[in-house]
């Protein structure tokens, strides 16, 4: 098992000028699980290949442990590509069906035999190894597919959407499968996805991509807490983040109504460039309904409430006596609150809401970095 | 409810009438032509509609449209594949309950899947025109800048081309265009390549469907090798003394004789003008097809069409008409030649091989009942003698599907396909 490293890795595409994907320099822990995600054309899959020996390296180096494998040929890098393609045969028992790989390579039957009842011990397969795929479940099958990546004990796994192509009910099974027996393997695995949901579920970390540039590299929890600027912030989480940008007036941010207080070290660092403005985010539960008028309440117009069940979620209209501004939330123009479900406003209403302490993100309206602790 | 939708760039009302209410799985026999063998990652059906064979593959809305998308550009980059009839979306069951988007593909006429070839009397010979064939889809590909990302026989179809055979790609679920590939991708490729096909070889050893002396490791590396000698000869470089200038031209013969068009060709010389280097930078395959069809109009394959071609120049040599327009001579070939001797086979039993092909099955039937008899054998003798003791024994290869819809799917399949090899050696 191994590290690995991209250092300043750069791909250019032959005909275009701007970098698919432009001087990533992350490292990917032994034994780490970490997940490429980013809308389609951030260069996430091109990141990939690039460690799978697909994609040419056009500026700095891949290492895969301490071997720089930058032009090495993607059979010789000891990685695996999982689910790339599972066919299964029908003629040979599940055991031959995932120790098949090693017996081209020349492996000794006995030690086949080992590694594949391992692999199948993992995959709880071990009572089927001796039957013909037919007698398989689709979920099996899967774990068959992995199987076949196990038993060659690769340095490391590459997964590109591996679930993209399974039904919702499979998906959300494999996801978990995929978690949990990479980390009973131990084995680091880069794993790509455009899906949040996905990268927060089975990360150990996140890496988030956009136009081919790394915007942050973290925790799920980090990702979440500490978006390090406004296009993670609103990647990350869902439903998303409530973002807007507002005037600041007397060291305070104008929300509607309300006047958000800014910290000194936040006003410390608006520049000219920032026009008097500031980038104020919070999540849908980082509201508390207010029931007086306070002076940081700000008003939301309901248009509407998604009832969950344990959760509720008001999706409405901040309102302001000029101009509200450009809050938004994900792709839509609403504002959205989590409220308490069993006290749920009606549609038209009028409710108060203020930001809990300290759950603010604040950005620079030029840069969009974050500018909160 | 979400309306059934038809995506089709070729719209066919008929469509509409296949049950599409119904997960696949579901479909009635009376509307299957055949069940696909092997185990799919997907639900795959045959249906009958007007006279032609369609392949209908359950997948989700994204990956059919993408797979859709995909056939259309091969087919426009003139690459052999399986055509693309359309996208089925907004399926919905009776009671309500939404089911997965469907591809429907043509079915290739006189197409033959890999089982049915390797799994009788499969000789070192065959085996090895198929992977030629294979390596000639794959290079054709990736000339193309398409990277398959799951090259394997079982996504491949075999058409007869004279003595050799013609690979089709049939699945592009996996595959993605590029301007140009990297080294990489093509190995990648290739390597993909090499461990499915000896996966699918020992599959058909463990189903005792396979002659025990073929050794299925070497026939997948063999792939890897021949496909780096193709490789090389239409994109390599060649330096060569500034007086060997021929070179030029015989390299582009070269290339013809593999069946490729030169379309660009890179001439550098260094400074002094000692060295001259030249690298095909464009080709096209299909350099027979292309001459066969401008002189005579017939749409072959292109090994059909090379044999087709030597025919028409014997003609041309017997009939001493050198110094006549080609294409006249062509047409008198058509229409003296070609024609007649595929009308002579009744036509019940012309249906079960290409026209192209049946007269390259008879032209080399000729030659070896010739050698027999020790003197030319007149053409109408020798389909006579074709048809009476080859054609009639042939299966019908028109639409070689799978098992027939009221089979059962269980147990290990006997193939019920009957190999006739086409060597003249093996007809008797």
């Amino acid at each position: 098992m191994a590290s690995v490293t991209y250092d300043h890795a750069t791909r250019i595409y032959p005909g275009t000028e701007r970098p698919a994907v432009d001087q990533l320099n992350l490292q990917v822990e032994d034994g780490e699980f970490l997940v490429l995600v980013g809308p389609s054309g951030c260069g996430k899959s091109t990141s990939l290949r690039m460690l799978a020996g697909l994609e040419d390296v056009n500026g700095g180096h891949i290492y895969i442990g301490d071997r720089d494998v930058t032009d090495v040929q993607p059979k010789d890098r000891d990685i695996a590509m999982v689910f790339q393609n599972y066919a299964l045969y029908p003629h040979m028992s599940v055991a031959d069906n995932m120790g098949f790989a090693l017996k081209i390579a020349g492996t000794p039957k006995a030690e086949i035999r080992q590694r594949v009842e391992e692999a199948a011990k993992i995959l709880d397969l071990t009572e089927y190894l001796d039957r013909k795929p037919k007698a398989l479940s689709g979920g099996q099958r899967q774990r068959v597919a992995m199987g076949r990546a196990i038993v060659r004990q690769p340095q490391v796994f590459l997964m590109d959407e591996p679930l993209s192509n399974l039904d919702a009910k499979l998906r959300v099974q494999t996801r978990t499968q995929i978690a949990s027996l990479q980390r009973r393997l131990g084995v680091t695995t880069v794993y790509v996805t455009h899906d949040q949901t996905e990268a927060l579920t089975m990360g150990d970390r996140i890496a988030v991509l956009k136009d081919g540039l790394l915007q942050q590299v973290g925790t799920p929890r980090e990702m979440y807490d500490t978006p390090a600027n406004t296009f993670v912030a609103g990647f990350i989480g869902s439903p998303a983040m409530n973002i807007g940008t507002f005037e600041v007036r007397d060291g305070k941010a104008i929300v509607g109504h309300a006047a958000v207080p800014l910290e000194r070290h936040v006003l410390d660092q608006l520049t000219d460039a920032d026009n008097g403005q500031v980038v104020v985010g919070f999540r849908p539960e980082s509201l508390d309904i207010a029931h007086d008028d306070s002076q940081d309440a700000f008003q939301v117009k309901v248009n509407l409430v998604e009832e969950l069940g344990s959760d509720a979620f008001v999706y409405g209209e901040l309102q302001a006596d000029g101009s509200a501004g450009d809050l938004h939330s994900g792709s839509s123009d609403q504002v959205i609150v989590r409220i308490d479900p069993r006290e749920v406003p009606m549609k038209g209403d009028t409710i108060h809401v203020t930001i809990k302490q300290g759950q603010e993100h604040v950005f620079s309206p030029s840069t969009g970095a974050r500018l909160s602790h | 409810m979400e309306q059934l939708k038809i995506t089709s760039a070729t719209p066919n009302s008929a469509l509409l009438d296949l049950p599409w209410r119904r997960p696949l799985i579901e479909w009635p026999a009376e509307v299957l032509a055949a069940l696909p063998r092997g185990i799919s990652r997907h639900v795959v059906r045959f249906v009958r509609l007007d006279g032609r064979v369609l392949a209908v593959k359950e997948i989700s809305e994204d990956v059919a449209f993408r797979e859709y998308g995909m056939l259309r550009q091969l087919r426009k980059l003139e690459i052999p594949a399986v055509r693309p009839i359309g996208v089925v979306t907004g399926r919905t069951a009776e009671d309500g309950t939404p089911l997965e988007a469907a591809l429907v593909t043509e079915h290739l006429a006189f197409s033959l899947p890999y089982r049915s070839v390797f799994s009788q009397w499969l000789r070192d010979e065959t085996a090895n025109r198929l992977i030629d064939a294979l390596v000639v889809l794959i290079v054709r590909l990736h000339l193309a800048g398409f990277f398959w990302g799951d090259v394997s026989l079982s996504n491949t179809l075999f058409r007869r081309d004279a003595e050799l055979f013609a690979a089709y790609l049939v699945d592009a679920e996996t595959g993605a265009l590029h301007r140009e590939l990297t080294r990489g991708q093509r190995e990648h490729d290739l390597e993909i390549a090499r461990v499915n096909i000896i996966g699918e070889l020992m599959d058909l050893a463990a189903g005792e469907l396979l002659d025990s002396e073929i050794d299925e490791v070497a026939f997948g590396n063999s792939l890897v090798d021949r496909y780096h000698e193709l490789w090389e000869a239409l994109t390599g470089v060649e330096a060569f003394a500034s007086d060997e200038r021929w070179r030029v031209a015989a390299r582009i013969e070269r290339l013809n004789a593999l069946g490729f068009d030169v379309g660009e060709l890179d001439i550098t010389t260094d400074i002094d003008g000692t060295t001259v280097r030249i690298q095909p930078q464009v080709v096209d395959a299909g350099h027979h097809s292309r001459r066969l069809a401008k002189l005579t109009g017939l749409d072959v394959q292109d090994n059909q069409a090379r044999r087709l071609l030597n025919d028409l120049d014997s003609y041309q040599a017997a009939t001493d008409r050198q110094e006549d327009d080609p294409q006249l001579v062509a047409h008198d070939w058509l229409q003296n030649v070609f024609q007649p001797t595929v009308r002579a086979v009744p036509r019940e039993l012309r249906r079960k091989l290409e026209p192209a092909q049946l007269y390259h099955e008879v032209l080399e039937h000729r030659w070896y009942i010739s050698e027999q008899a020790g003197h030319d054998v007149p053409m109408p003798e020798a389909v006579q003698s074709y048809v009476t003791n080859v054609l009639r024994y042939r299966p019908d290869e028109k639409a070689i599907l799978g098992m027939a819809p009221e089979e059962e799917p269980q147990g290990p399949e006997a193939d019920y396909f009957h190999y006739a090899a086409s060597e003249p050696g093996d007809v008797d």
